[in-house]
C-alpha cells in the first residue's frame, strides 16, 4: 500500500468511504510518521492511544454509514486549544500539567465531525512569537532546508508546530490560531495552506486567550480543499462566545473551481515597499499573472494606513494579553512557586512560569494601559485600528479580493542573531498579516512558489468580512495545476 | 431642612457626603456564568469554569441581570442608556480569579436619576443619582481557618452587582440614613435586590468631606468602604466629618485616602493612601459586545414596573384618606402595604390603618412573628374593623375579639357569633336596664341632679356591666342623659 499520509483529507475520506483502507490503518500510518519526525519537535504531546481508539469508532461508523464529514481523519491540535482530559499548556511553563475539564468549541466540533486527535502541537508561548522559538518546549524545526545550507530553519509562528506537522505529513490537517499572522506566516514558511477566517467565524470558547479582539481559529492543511473541509466543521455561531457571529456558514468547498472571470483582484501599493525582496516581488507578479490569465481583473488599490498597522498591533495585542494572562497566578492550576506572602507567590510563580517574550508583552501591555499613558497609546492605537478597517472597506468598494505576499521573508535559521537581539526585527515579519487581524477580515496563505534556495514562499488572499467563499474561489484558481 | 451644621468655638461647618452602594442583583444565575447565586451553599459549590478563571473560558451576559438593572434604573427615575459597554478593572487578588473584574466604566447602563427622601421634620429632599453600572462580585477570602493559610470561596465570584453612585448631595447623616432606607424600599418593591446589609447583599461606601458653612468649595474627601448598616453609615459620616474639622482647625490637611470604619468604636482609621492606590488599567472588555438596548425592551420593562413607594404613598393619602405619616410607615415595606390594602378593601381605610399600626403591629412584636406568618389575616383584620364601624360590636369588645383572633386565627364574625358578643342597640332593652339602674341608686341620682354630672360615667358603667358589655355605649349615654334630665 502506498504512503497513506501523502493523501489529502479529501482523498483519504474517499479511500475510507470506499473501504480501500481503514481509519485504523490511516491513523497508524500517521502515528509512525509522527514518531519518525520527532526531531522536528512539532508535537509537544502525542496521544496515539486516543487517536487509535477514535479510529476504531470511526471504522464502525463507516461500516454503519453514520460517518461524519471528517470521520476517521487524524488531526494535530495546536496546544492553545483546551482539550478535555488532554494536557493543554499553551507551551508555557506556567501551565505545567494543566488538564482542562472542558473541550474548546472548535475541537469539540472537529471531534463531532469524526476527526481524531493525534496529539498537541508546539507553538510560541501563549502564541506570542513569529518563529516558534519562544515555546517552553523548544523551537519547531522546519521540514524544509535551504539548498546550500544544513542549518535548521524556523517553522514560523506562532502555529509553527501545526505548519511543520502538516508539511511533514505527521497529521492530515491541524488547527491553528491567528492573532497577527500566526496561521498564515508559518503556513508560508512550511509550504502549506492556512486560512484565518473572519473574526467571529469560529468560536474562541476554550482557546487560551492571547489578544481577545484579534484571536481567531483556523485550519492549516495540505491544500485549499482540505482547508475548506476543515473550516466547514470548525465554523459557526456559539452562544458561549459573545463575539462569535450569528451568520450562516456556507459550504466553503462549494466555492472551489468556480469561474473567476471578471473577479476584481486588488493589489495594494503599500505592500510593495522599495526594499521588498525581489523573489517575493516576482512571486507576487506571477500570482497576478495567473489570475489575469483566468479572466480576473487586476485593480490597483491603496491601504494608506498600512504603515501604522504594526505599531497599533503591538500596542493592542500586548494590552489585551497583559490582562488575559493575569489569571496565571499560581493559585488554582499550573505552576506554583511558593512565597512568603500572596504577592511573593505571584511574583515567584510568574517570574519562573513566563518566558522572556511573554514578559516583554505583559510589560508593554501594562504600560500602555496605565493611567496617563492610556490615551497616548491604547486609545490612539484603537483609532488607527478604525482607520485601517475603513481603508479596507474603501478598497473593497473597488475589488472583491486582495492579493499580497504573506511574509516579507522566507524561513530563516533558528537562533537568528538580529532577531534575538532586537525583537522589532522579529515583529517586522508580521508586516503583511497584522492589518487583516486589526480589520477582523479573513486571510489565507497559499504555497505559491519557492525561492532560489528552494524554500517555500506564500501569497496571501484577503477577503471581505464573512466572504471566505471568494477567497476559496480565488485560491483554487491560483493553485490549479500547481499541486 | 438645611442639613447638619457642626459648630465649634472657631466656626460653623457643613458636611458634604456621597454614597456608593453595591447591590447584589436578584437572579438565579451569575451575571456571566450559569452557576447558581444561592446564598448559604457549601464553599465553592456554585462555581462555573469562568468563575474560577480557567484558561480559555469566556463570559456570556445573563440577560436577567440586564433586565433587573434597567428596572432598577427606572425605579431611580434615571436615564436608561441604550448603549453601554463592559470594561475590565485589572488588579491581582486571590479572590479575583481572572485577575480583573468585569464592570462598566465609561459607558454605564444607567445615567442620572433622582430619589426623594422624607426627613423627620416633615420636609422632603431630592438626592441626585450620578450613575449606576453593573459588574461582577469577587469571591471571599477566609483568613481565620488556619494560622498560616488563607482559604478562598468562589461562590460569590461572578454574582451580579449594581453599583449605585449618588451625587454628593447629603448634608446630614440623617439624609443618608433616609436615603438608604428609601433605596432599600425601592429595590425590594422592584424585586431587584433583597437589600440585606447584614448579609452583604447591599454594601455601602461612604465619601465624606466638610467645608466652612456658606462656602461653595469641595475639599478633599475620604472614603469608608463597606459600612454595614444604616446606623453605622450615619455614625461614620458624623464622626468622619468631626475628624476633618478637628484636623482643619488645628491647621492640618486631609489626605485623600480610604479609611475603615470600626463599628465597635464608631471611629475610622486609615487603610491605604491614594499614592499606594491601584492603577486599575481599565479598558473595554474584548470578550463582550457593547450592550445595546432597544426602545421596545425598555418599554416592556416599564410595563412590568410595580407601583413604587412614593406613588403608593400619595395614593393612600389622596384616595384612602391616610395621613402622610401613616402612609409613609405603611409604604416603606411592600408586604405591609399589600397587607394593608387587602385589609382595607371595602372597609374604613383610616380605621384599618389605626388598627394595623397599633394593636396589629403590637401583636406581631409581642409574638415575635413576621408579617407573613401573622395569625391574623388581612381579611380578618378588615372584618374586625367593619364589625366596629357598623356598630355590631363596640371598641372594647373589638379588643377582646382581636386577642382571640391573635391566639386562634379565627374569623372575627364567628367569634362574635359564637360568644354572643353582638352589642345591644335595641333601645327598649337598654331602657329597661337604665330604668333598673336609676331605680336602684336614688342617692347617686340625687347627687347627679344636684350638679355632680360627672357621675354619668358611673351610671354608664353600671348599665354596661348589667348588659355584659353588649349595650351600645352611645345609646346608653343618650338614654341616661334623657332620664336624669
Amino acid at each position: 500500500m502506498s504512503d497513506l499520509t501523502k493523501l489529502t483529507i479529501a482523498e483519504a475520506r474517499e479511500g475510507l468511504k470506499k473501504k480501500e483502507f481503514s481509519s485504523v490503518e490511516l491513523t497508524k500510518a500517521y502515528i509512525e510518521k509522527m514518531e519518525a519526525n520527532r526531531k522536528l519537535n512539532a508535537f509537544v504531546l502525542e496521544t496515539p492511544e486516543i487517536a487509535l481508539a477514535q479510529a476504531k469508532i470511526s471504522d464502525e461508523k463507516y461500516a454503519k454509514g453514520t460517518n461524519g464529514i471528517l470521520e476517521g481523519i487524524p488531526l494535530g491540535i495546536k496546544d492553545l486549544f483546551c482539550t478535555k482530559g488532554i494536557r493543554t499548556t499553551a507551551c508555557s511553563h506556567i501551565l505545567d500539567g494543566f488538564e482542562p475539564q472542558y473541550e474548546s468549541t472548535v475541537t469539540g466540533k472537529l471531534l463531532e465531525a469524526g476527526a481524531s486527535i493525534l496529539g498537541k502541537l508546539n507553538l510560541d508561548e501563549f502564541a506570542m512569537g513569529g518563529s516558534n522559538e519562544t515555546s517552553y518546549y523548544g523551537p519547531v524545526i522546519n521540514p524544509h532546508k535551504a539548498k546550500d545550507s544544513d542549518a535548521d530553519l524556523v517553522a514560523g509562528g506562532s502555529s509553527g508546530g501545526s505548519a511543520a506537522a502538516v508539511a511533514a505529513d505527521m497529521c492530515a490537517g491541524a488547527t491553528g490560531t491567528d492573532t497577527g499572522g500566526s496561521i498564515r506566516q508559518p503556513a508560508a514558511f512550511c509550504g502549506v495552506t492556512g486560512i484565518k477566517p473572519t473574526y467571529g467565524r469560529c468560536s474562541r470558547y476554550g482557546i487560551i486567550a492571547f489578544a481577545s479582539s484579534l484571536d481567531q481559529a483556523g485550519p492549516i492543511a495540505k491544500d485549499v480543499r482540505d482547508c475548506a473541509i476543515m473550516l466547514n466543521a470548525m465554523a459557526g455561531y456559539d452562544p458561549k462566545d459573545s463575539t462569535s457571529a450569528k451568520i450562516a456558514v456556507p459550504d466553503f468547498e462549494s466555492f472551489l473551481g468556480q469561474n473567476i472571470k471578471g473577479l476584481k483582484v486588488g493589489i495594494p501599493a503599500e505592500y510593495r515597499p522599495d526594499g521588498l525582496n525581489a523573489e517575493i516581488s516576482k512571486l507576487w507578479d506571477d500570482g497576478i499573472a495567473k489570475l489575469k490569465e483566468q479572466g480576473a481583473e487586476i485593480v490597483d488599490i491603496s491601504l494608506p494606513h498600512t504603515k501604522y498597522a504594526l505599531a497599533a498591533y503591538y500596542i493592542i495585542a500586548p494590552a489585551e494579553a497583559s490582562s488575559n494572562l493575569a489569571r496565571y497566578d499560581g493559585l488554582r492550576y499550573g505552576l506554583r512557586v511558593p512565597g512568603e506572602h500572596l504577592d511573593n507567590m505571584y511574583i515567584n510563580s510568574r517570574t519562573e512560569g513566563f518566558g522572556k517574550e511573554v514578559k516583554r508583552r505583559i510589560m508593554i501591555g501594562t504600560y500602555v494601559l496605565s493611567a496617563g499613558y492610556y490615551d497616548a497609546y491604547y486609545l490612539k492605537a484603537q483609532k488607527v485600528r478604525r482607520l485601517i478597517r475603513e481603508d479596507f472597506i474603501k478598497a473593497f468598494e473597488k475589488c472583491d479580493v486582495i492579493l499580497t505576499p504573506t511574509a516579507p521573508v522566507a524561513a530563516f535559521p533558528i537562533g537568528d542573531k538580529s532577531m534575538q537581539e532586537n525583537p522589532i526585527n522579529m515583529w517586522l515579519n508580521d508586516v503583511f498579516t497584522v492589518s487583516v487581524n486589526l480589520a477582523g477580515l479573513p486571510g489565507m496563505s497559499l504555497p505559491f512558489g519557492v525561492n532560489a534556495q528552494g524554500l517555500p514562499l506564500g501569497l496571501q488572499l484577503i477577503g471581505k468580512a464573512f466572504d471566505e467563499g471568494t477567497i476559496f474561489k480565488t485560491a483554487s484558481a491560483l493553485m490549479t495545476e500547481k499541486k | 431642612m438645611t442639613g447638619m451644621i457642626i459648630e465649634t468655638e472657631k466656626g460653623k461647618w457643613e458636611i458634604i457626603c456621597g454614597l456608593e452602594i453595591h447591590c447584589q442583583i436578584i437572579s438565579n444565575s451569575k451575571i456571566f456564568s450559569g452557576a447558581s447565586t444561592h446564598y448559604g451553599s457549601d464553599a465553592n459549590e456554585n462555581v462555573a469554569f469562568i468563575d474560577a478563571g480557567m484558561p480559555g473560558m469566556l463570559p456570556s451576559l445573563n440577560e436577567r441581570c440586564v433586565y433587573q438593572a434597567v428596572k432598577t434604573g427606572l425605579g431611580l427615575n434615571a436615564q436608561i442608556n441604550k448603549y453601554s459597554e463592559f470594561s475590565r478593572k485589572n488588579y491581582f487578588y486571590a479572590d479575583l480569579p481572572q485577575g480583573y473584574q468585569i464592570t462598566q466604566f465609561r459607558y454605564p447602563i444607567v445615567g442620572e436619576g433622582k430619589v426623594t427622601v422624607d426627613l423627620s421634620d416633615g420636609t422632603a429632599k431630592e438626592i441626585g443619582i450620578e450613575r449606576m453600572h453593573i459588574e461582577q462580585d469577587a469571591g471571599k477570602s477566609i483568613h481565620d481557618m488556619a494560622p498560616d493559610k488563607s482559604f478562598i470561596d468562589l461562590n460569590r465570584a461572578g454574582v451580579g452587582l449594581m453599583e449605585i453612585v449618588t451625587k454628593p448631595d447629603f448634608r446630614a447623616p440623617e439624609e443618608a440614613g433616609a436615603f438608604l432606607r428609601k433605596l432599600r424600599s425601592i429595590l425590594r418593591y422592584l424585586g431587584t435586590c433583597d437589600g440585606n446589609m447584614d448579609e452583604g447583599s447591599m454594601r455601602c461606601d461612604v465619601n465624606v468631606s466638610v467645608r466652612p458653612l456658606g462656602s461653595n468649595e469641595f475639599r478633599t474627601r475620604c472614603e469608608m468602604k463597606n459600612v454595614n448598616s444604616v446606623k453605622f453609615v450615619m455614625t461614620a459620616i458624623e464622626n468622619e466629618a468631626r475628624r476633618h474639622i478637628e484636623v482643619y482647625e488645628n491647621g492640618g490637611e486631609i489626605a485623600q485616602e480610604t479609611r475603615q470604619f470600626d463599628p465597635s468604636t464608631g471611629k475610622t482609621k486609615a487603610m491605604r493612601k491614594k499614592e499606594f492606590a491601584h492603577d486599575y488599567r481599565y479598558f473595554p472588555e474584548p470578550d463582550l459586545l457593547p450592550l445595546v438596548l432597544d426602545d421596545d425592551y425598555i418599554a416592556r420593562i416599564k410595563a412590568d414596573m410595580p407601583e413604587l413607594p412614593d406613588a403608593k404613598k400619595s395614593r393612600f393619602v389622596n384616595e384612602l384618606g391616610l395621613t402622610a405619616y401613616d402612609a409613609e410607615v405603611i409604604c416603606e415595606n411592600k408586604e405591609t402595604a399589600d397587607f394593608f390594602e387587602k385589609a382595607a378593601k371595602g372597609h374604613d381605610a383610616k380605621k384599618v390603618a389605626n388598627w394595623l399600626m397599633g394593636d396589629f403591629f403590637g401583636m406581631l412584636n409581642e409574638k415575635k412573628v413576621e408579617l407573613k406568618d401573622s395569625p391574623v389575616s388581612a381579611e380578618n383584620l378588615g372584618k374586625l374593623v367593619e364589625l366596629v364601624t357598623s356598630n355590631v360590636i363596640n371598641g372594647k369588645t373589638a379588643k377582646d375579639v382581636f386577642a382571640i383572633m391573635a391566639d386562634t386565627g379565627a374569623d372575627p364574625e364567628k367569634i362574635v357569633e359564637e360568644k354572643g358578643l353582638k352589642q345591644v342597640t335595641d333601645t327598649g332593652a337598654i331602657e329597661a336596664i337604665v330604668d333598673e339602674v336609676i331605680a336602684s341608686s336614688p342617692d347617686n341620682v340625687a347627687a347627679y341632679k344636684g350638679g355632680k354630672t360627672n357621675l354619668i360615667g358611673w351610671f354608664v358603667g353600671q348599665v354596661m356591666k348589667k348588659s355584659q358589655g353588649k349595650a351600645n355605649p352611645g345609646v346608653v349615654n343618650n338614654l341616661l342623659k334623657q332620664k336624669l334630665g
